[in-house]
């Protein structure tokens, strides 16, 4: 197949991915949008095949580890619980930036496959753009390595730091641009080799002091990541396919960051440069005297709701912890058949991931349109009768309102505490991630259930 | 003067960025889930540079090291193309509206 006749292939797909994503601008339209990116990348392959011509004995070599990694992916597709999609987004992060690192070594060590001239006489820009997709590669590999671990909960979720950290990550930064400008002045490969440890060492260095709470802001980073590595190896390759994606896939990523601070009221590099848990010692240990909680039962909930006409269902990370999304749907289509009308409040950094919550829910058979964004439904708490906070903490707190000393003050969040009656399931009075007490705890319309979500919810079930 | 070939591949490059930025806007909140997956699957489009990579030069010399890396460079993008198409469509077959 003609060079230029692929090329025009690989734009074909870039325009399927493009496709793709303008699907999930509505659910009806979003599965036919998957069907686009699944097209635009056999496309993609089969364009390879065709172009690279001499197939022989390889192509078999090729198909056979193309079926090993797609079966390997399949079966985790599979058989991965929703509750489970963090990490495992995580997890194929590191995948594509380790893929990366792979296609970039594979160019270095062998640059006439890719028509980038000969060993230790590459081309100057594709030397750079390759270090710089393997570095950008290695670092989302080894950042989402560590970001999976914290997920999974191997490595604990709160923020490692030392002194100095920052002053050694800038030191790092900077030698892999010496190095990157050293390997183009000298083609040697001790240089590249080092770019890519290096990146390594600052994928780590960049996420341990990063907490559990600001992880949808590191995922949605990583994901912004790899994308920057795929275009950077498209460029080096000189593939349009590759350069549209990378550049759709960074950008997608930046943007879910941005909205993911802008949900917390912080800035990306207040995000980056460590947790909130880690630097904020002020605000901490005001309000240690013991304050009275009115303490409820399942009895109680129940009988709250049962005369309600609307509850809003607000659920946190806690739901997805106790895995207590489908007793929520019971309890709702219980409270349904009594005439309450019920609708769920979704803050933007609610869980682990951009979008965490409308998963769970979607996966417990909720209708989409029955659950609502903080913009959209914020306005209802006034005239709502009660609200059930399910595993949510910081993001209903009024101190986010009221306190300009709170570390979370500006931060948007539900205004749970105007609905005539709050239920709050907590398994403890502890303070959420932002170590600050919730005002809410105290208030006379609070009922606090201290349980379990799932358990708490399971028996409300039957007492309705 | 020629245009270095470059400098159109960047315009595409940046042009992209510009699209990308329209399209994910316009995403809804709900679906920023699937949208983190597919993004996943689809920058594993990074496997036509492993194919190339294992399928370069001479096919008598199947195990060069050049070539090991592209191999497995395509085993973990396939991993990312299935896992990440499929369970996206796991995660939208979840998306269903109200029953009336």
């Amino acid at each position: 197949m003609s060079a230029n006749l692929s090329a025009l292939f690989y734009l074909l797909s870039g325009i399927l991915f493009i496709l793709a994503l303008r699907g999930l601008s509505s659910p009806e339209t979003s599965r036919q949008g998957n069907y686009f990116g699944i097209a635009g990348m056999i496309i993609a392959i089969i364009v390879t095949f065709l172009s690279v011509g001499n197939l022989g004995i390889g192509l078999i070599y090729v198909l056979v580890f193309l079926l090993i990694g797609g079966s390997i992916g399949a079966f985790i597709a599979f058989r991965i619980p929703m509750t489970a999609m963090p990490e495992l987004v995580a997890g194929f992060h590191s995948l594509v930036g380790l893929a990366a690192v792979f296609v970039a070594i594979s160019a270095f060590l062998k640059p006439e496959a890719f028509n980038l001239g000969t060993v230790g006489n590459i081309k100057l820009a594709s030397l750079i753009e390759m270090s710089l997709g393997a570095a950008i590669g290695a670092i989302t590999f080894s950042g989402s390595i560590i970001a999976f671990l914290k997920l999974r909960g191997i490595m604990s979720g709160s923020p490692i730091t030392f002194n100095g950290q920052h002053f050694i990550n800038l030191l790092l930064g900077l030698a892999i641009i010496f190095l990157i400008y050293y390997l183009c002045s000298t083609q040697l490969s001790n240089a590249f080799w080092s770019i890519i440890i290096l990146s390594f060492l600052v994928g780590v260095l960049l996420i341990i002091p990063i907490g559990g709470a600001d992880m949808p802001v590191v995922i949605s980073m990583l994901n912004s990541y790899s994308g920057w590595a795929a275009a950077g190896i498209g460029f080096t390759l000189e593939n349009t396919a590759l350069i549209i994606t990378g550049a759709l896939v960074g950008s997608s990523g930046a943007i879910l960051s941005y909205i993911m601070c802008k949900g917390m009221n912080r800035s990306f590099f207040n995000v980056i440069l460590g947790g909130w848990g880690a630097t904020d010692q002020t605000s901490k240990s005001q309000n240690v005297e013991q304050k009275p909680v009115k303490n409820g039962n399942a009895d109680d909930a129940a009988f709250l709701m049962k005369n309600a006409s609307s509850v809003i269902i607000v659920p946190g990370y806690g739901m997805a912890v106790a895995q207590a999304q489908h007793a929520l749907r019971e309890m709702v289509d219980a409270l349904k058949k009594n005439g309450v009308k019920v609708s769920y409040a979704i803050h933007p950094v609610a869980g682990r991931m951009p979008g965490h919550m409308n998963v769970l829910l979607a996966e417990a058979n909720v209708p989409y349109d029955e659950v609502f964004e903080l913009e959209e439904i914020n306005n209802d708490f006034a005239n709502c009768d009660v609200a059930y906070v399910i595993g949510a903490n910081d993001v209903t707190n009024p101190v986010a309102k009221s306190d300009p000393e709170s570390p979370i003050y500006g931060m948007p969040v539900l205004d749970v505490e105007k609905s005539k009656s709050v239920l709050f399931v907590k398994r403890s009075l502890s303070p959420g991630y932002a170590g600050i007490d919730n005002d809410l705890f105290y208030r006379d319309n609070t009922l606090m259930l201290f349980a379990d979500a799932k358990k708490m919810t399971e028996e409300i079930v039957k007492s309705l | 003067m020629e245009i270095d070939p470059f400098i159109f591949r960047l315009s595409i490059f940046i042009l992209s960025i510009f699209i990308g930025y329209y399209v994910v806007w316009s995403v809804t909140p709900s679906l920023h889930t699937p949208l983190m997956s597919v993004t996943n699957a689809i920058s594993s489009v990074i496997i036509v540079g492993a194919i190339i990579a294992a399928l370069s030069g001479s096919s008598d010399k199947i195990f060069e090291v050049s070539k090991i890396f592209g191999f497995l460079a395509i085993v973990l993008a396939a991993v990312n193309i299935f896992g990440g198409f499929m369970v996206t469509q796991r995660m939208l077959q979840m998306y269903k509206k109200k029953k009336k």
